[in-house]
């Protein structure tokens, strides 16, 4: 392989390692983290609205990927990752951390008691969002800074 | 002229101009008949004042939880640009709190600024917004604070730097800033946008944080609800106007919607200082908080 060749190559893996580096940085990840959360509620607000028809295989879903965030998202948090990406972390989060990871856990439990009772009709999901709900503004409220 | 004159009539000027200033700038009361216009207290409507003005969120002891927001302990500590204010005791506890307050004494706080002794209040406390509050509205949201739990709390006094700490500079500020006139003059406003426009511009005051304050701390009104730096220290205070790429995608169902679960067109959440807001919207009859969304959809966008 002519050395010009292999130099353009090398120097395209190494912006592809980059690339791939870049969208798994701690600041993303949260990011996309917290937005899958979002399509989970909104999942399961269009059934408890009655605007979307009851699916036992969506609840189950979105209940999941909730607790999987949730069980994740303390990790995203490392020394260094204070800013970057357009972060709404609050500082608050590296001075209070057990608290920021208990609000979390607390996230992760609500959402497995729903998944465990899963919930049956549109009623059912109504209340399992009332419960799950309460999470967002609770950690919001200390943890996020609008930007 | 000699320049001796001059210079005698310029001294005069200066020296009479301080009375001058404090006679011009007095902290002013509503007439005393205004009150007997209020007729009976409501106290259900009072209770709705209550959400609606948001007085738990800055007179509730911190971090209070959701059943301890009725006890209005003050505390809470309130750094700003010009010092930190600290938020004092509104329970009807007649020594540290203000059981043994007038009506009228308490109307000339929420709409004047004028404290019980004649003082200038420092507007942190939001009486340049409340100031468009209804006679009636005031005196219902006064009984309704009598029915609420006594506390014995003395919060400390407000940490002023100089010149901040001087109360009497505050009559300057208020005639800068202190009318009761309407923010805006919307054009066809139909009753639920103008009940909308009272509850925003008056009890709600969410102009004190989603309007820019200029460098005396008052609102430049004509960038109304345009958002700005956040004026309790962090991050910023998102713009509310019907602004094209911003707000204005959200519909009137999805600010109703916002107000009354916290939760946006896309399902992110409601935070920081607006989560104790949403929750008193939460608790307004519908009507009102359709009345909020219609006003901020006829706003200007900014």
């Amino acid at each position: 392989m002519k050395f010009r060749t292999l130099a353009v190559a090398v120097s395209l893996a190494a912006l592809g390692a980059g690339a791939v580096s870049a969208a798994g940085e701690p600041q993303v990840e949260r990011q996309e983290m917290m937005k899958k959360v979002g399509g989970a509620m909104g999942a399961l607000s269009g059934i408890a609205k009655g605007e979307k028809p009851y699916d036992a295989e969506i609840v189950k879903a979105s209940l999941t990927t909730m607790g999987e965030v949730a069980r994740a998202f303390p990790e995203q948090f490392p020394a260094g990752t204070e800013t970057g990406a357009e972060t709404e972390a609050s500082p608050k989060i590296w001075e209070a951390p057990e608290d920021f990871k208990a609000k979390a856990d607390q996230l992760a439990a609500d959402a497995q008691a729903a998944l465990a009772s899963l919930p049956a009709d549109q009623a059912g999901v109504g209340a399992a969002l009332g419960a799950i709900g309460k999470n967002c503004g609770g950690c919001h409220e200390v943890y996020r800074v609008k930007k | 002229m000699t320049l001796r004159k001059i210079a005698t009539g310029l001294v005069v000027a200066a020296v009479l101009a301080v009375p001058a200033f404090l006679y011009v700038t007095a902290p002013k009361r509503l007439a005393a008949d205004a009150w007997a216009a209020a007729g009976e207290p409501d106290l259900a409507n009072g209770e709705r004042i209550f959400h609606a003005g948001g007085c738990s969120s800055c007179h509730a002891a911190p971090g209070a939880a959701d059943g301890e927001k009725t006890v209005l302990s003050g505390g809470l500590a309130l750094k700003s640009p010009f010092g930190t204010f600290h938020v004092p005791n509104i329970s009807p506890d007649e020594t540290a709190g203000i059981g043994a307050w007038t009506l009228a004494e308490f109307g000339d706080a929420m709409m004047r600024g004028t404290g019980r002794n004649g003082e200038h209040l420092y507007p942190s406390f939001p009486y340049a917004s409340y100031s468009r509050m209804t006679v009636g509205d005031v005196s219902d949201l006064y009984a309704y604070l009598r029915t609420l739990p006594k506390s014995g709390n003395v919060a400390p006094d407000h940490d002023l730097p100089f010149p901040f700490n001087i109360r009497l500079s505050l009559g300057g500020w208020k005639l800068l800033y202190l009318d009761d006139a309407p923010r805006l003059t919307l054009a066809n406003a139909d009753e639920k946008v103008r009940h909308g426009q009272y509850l925003v511009e008056g009890p709600g005051h969410c102009g004190e944080c989603h309007t820019p304050r200029d460098i005396l701390g008052g609102l430049k009104t004509d960038q109304w609800l345009a958002g700005g730096p956040n004026p309790e220290g962090e991050g910023r205070i998102p713009n509310i106007t019907p602004r094209e790429g911003g707000f204005g995608s959200w519909s009137e169902g999805d600010i109703v919607s916002y107000l009354e679960t916290g939760f946006t067109p896309e399902f992110d959440s409601v935070g920081g200082a607006m989560v104790a807001v949403q929750k008193n919207m939460a608790a307004l009859p519908a009507e009102d908080r359709e009345a909020i969304a219609a006003y901020l959809k006829a706003v200007p966008a900014r």
